[in-house]
């Protein structure tokens, strides 16, 4: 692993809660075009480490760089939003009230200051750009629909689809597939796979099946530590790594398949 | 993908502006002059609920404290209209308080345009600061609308304490003429009419470019969730700051109106009342629809004046269980529930009553 292509990099990361360290010493290298699973127990603190890295959480100690040598630990959360990190939360977060186009057209990439939104024309590129991912999406009959109204695994589309319009160089996914049928499972995993070719993408996830499926590379977290990092057949055969999911020796992780 | 065609539903809502511009402006022909006066301060007040409505109804930052916006507009004019009826000596309750000379900052207003821009940049800028210090420290919901509420207290206070520079208690009054025309007569007033009807139309006009511009997605985007519009990369703060500072200019332009319809400004027209009487019109009108909120303004003072004239007692109990009827049953007042009979199902959702409830 070059130092060049590391476009993120997490530096013995603590973060505490009231004295509970959620996250220990965590450390993190995501190269360019990186498809990263981040796989633990529950508590494990996997969402807390993208907490950290999109802004949301401020660690204690240690230190986030991105693209080499600038620390986002000390930036807003719009700030490191725009430098080029997306987030997609665990629960689907779209805008319930804006229709799903208007949802597309504020994620789209775009000056976001107030004076460019106040005189920010529709051109048609934009809307050929929206129309696009609408497809992509397969919501294009329901762009004048309240995003509201949609059914969970649409939202959760809608939310990749604006998260794809934001053009991060880092994508951020907390459990994507969740409540997804195994046909949106597998389209999901395949677009991950596409996404990865130019931009960069850390997965939180449970579904085993799906790591499997797709995972090159899984980073294993326990107590806010780093237990194991490797391809997924490595972590498969790690003796810890089968301990902390079943809480006894066994060497399939794979009987986890619920949410472990 | 957007259509731009002539819907039915937009043919009617083009009819209806067409009415509505055309009963503004046909109103001086049937009224008499009282009534047209009361009319010409309602069109003033529902300046301030579009102002209002900008604010809470689609960015969801409930503000209690409007009538301090509304009250420094209207004593920007107030000083102006003061100093041109004192014609060049002391006011009167400057004299009465021992002032022997007229204070430095009430020299400018002598000037119109001066007094009428700062009628608009001094609530501007006071709703800027307010913002700066709360927005950007993320206090929001109830905290905010409390803060809001003490601004009134200090300003009504400072008000009536700083009897010499604002007239105390009894406010400013005593007007005679505006730019040298008589504010009484009845072609002034009819002037004064037209002038705001125009201004609310333009300030209509300018609220309905800003919440159909992509800023006015983004505050709804906001209003729906505002850490969700910070992980896109929007600075909420800027947002609700700019927000909240033309909702309080247009409440300063409410103001300045109001003094030359009714010609007197006291600390009591900006105090706690008031202010909460200014949200009950949004709310009830419709809030998060621009038509609803000046409707609401104009509709709820033209019942305020008909039931004050034979029960003068039982206004405010009319009122308190209007406002109730409407926060339990009509979360987007009038205009929601006319919109409920009137257009298809195509964009309603459970979801969207949750979130009015949600805002209150």
């Amino acid at each position: 692993m070059s130092n060049k292509s590391v476009i993120l990099q997490c530096e013995a990361v603590t973060v505490e809660f009231d004295g509970f360290k959620a996250v220990q010493g965590m450390h993190l290298a995501l190269e360019k075009g990186e498809l990263r699973f981040l796989i633990g127990p529950n508590g494990a603190g996997k969402t807390t480490i993208l907490d950290v890295i999109c802004g949301k959480v401020k660690p204690s100690s240690g230190k986030v760089l991105f693209s080499g040598d600038v620390d986002i630990t000390r930036k807003k959360e719009h700030q490191i939003a725009e430098l080029g990190i997306g987030r997609k939360f665990q629960t689907p977060s779209i805008f319930p009230t804006l229709t799903v186009f208007e949802n597309l057209e504020i994620a789209m990439k775009q000056n976001r200051s107030v004076f460019s939104t106040l005189w920010a024309k529709m051109r048609t590129e934009d809307e050929d750009r929206i129309h696009n991912q609408l497809v992509m999406i397969g919501l294009e009959d329901k762009a004048q629909w309240r995003a509201g109204g949609l059914s969970h695994g649409e939202k959760q589309w809608l939310e990749i689809g604006m998260m794809l319009l934001q053009e991060p160089e880092i994508l951020l996914l907390d459990e994507p597939v969740a409540g997804m049928t195994d046909k949106e499972t597998d389209k999901t995993g395949e677009l991950l796979h596409e996404i990865a070719r130019q931009q960069s993408i850390v997965v939180v996830e449970h579904d085993m099946e799906f790591v499997r499926n797709f995972a090159s590379k899984v980073t294993v977290m326990h107590e806010g530590k780093l237990l194991k990092e490797g391809t997924m057949d490595e972590v498969q055969g790690d003796d810890r790594v089968a301990e902390v999911y079943l809480g006894k020796k066994r060497r399939d992780v794979d009987v986890s398949r619920s949410t472990a | 993908m957007q259509l731009r065609t002539l819907t039915p539903q937009k043919i009617y809502i083009l009819i209806g502006y067409a009415v509505a511009a055309t009963a503004l402006f046909c109103a001086p022909m049937v009224l008499s002059d009282f009534r047209l006066n009361l009319l010409a301060k309602f069109l003033a007040f529902a300046i301030v609920a579009l102002g209002l409505d900008l604010i809470w109804g689609y960015t969801g930052i409930l503000s209690l404290g409007h009538g301090v916006f509304f009250g420094l507009g209207a004593y920007a004019m107030g000083m102006y209209l003061k100093l041109e009826a004192s014609g060049g000596r002391l006011p009167d309750f400057m004299d009465w308080s021992g002032l022997s000379a007229l204070p430095w900052f009430w020299k400018p207003f002598e000037s119109f345009p001066f007094a009428i821009a700062m009628g608009i940049l001094i609530p501007a800028l006071l709703a800027l600061i307010l913002g700066f210090f709360t927005f950007r420290n993320r206090i929001r919901g109830v905290y905010f609308t409390i803060l809001t509420q003490a601004l009134v207290i200090i300003t009504v206070t400072l008000f009536i304490g700083q009897q010499k520079f604002t007239g105390g208690t009894n406010g400013l009054t005593g007007f005679t003429t505006v730019l040298g025309h008589s504010i009484g007569s009845p072609d002034t007033k009819r002037m004064l009419y037209w002038v705001t009807a125009i201004v609310l139309i333009a300030a209509f006009v300018l609220c309905r470019f800003l919440v159909k511009s992509r800023f006015g997605k983004v505050l709804r985007a906001i209003r729906d969730g505002e850490n969700r519009a910070r992980f896109i990369g929007y600075n909420p703060a800027v947002y609700q700051m700019i927000a909240f500072a033309i909702s309080a200019g247009l409440a300063g332009v409410a103001g300045m109106l109001f003094v030359l319809h009714v010609g007197i400004i006291s600390p009591s027209t900006m105090a706690i009342v008031p202010s909460i009487e200014m949200v009950l019109w949004v709310a009830i009108g419709g809030r998060g629809t621009l038509i609803g909120a000046a409707l609401g303004a104009v509709l709820l003072n033209y019942a305020k004046s008909a039931f004050s004239e034979s029960y003068p007692d039982a206004w405010l109990f009319f009122l308190g269980a209007l406002f109730v009827i409407v926060v339990v049953f009509l979360p987007k007042g009038a205009v929601g529930l006319f919109r409920k009979w009137k257009l298809p199902k195509r964009r309603r959702t459970e979801h969207e009553q949750q979130v009015g409830h949600s805002t209150v």
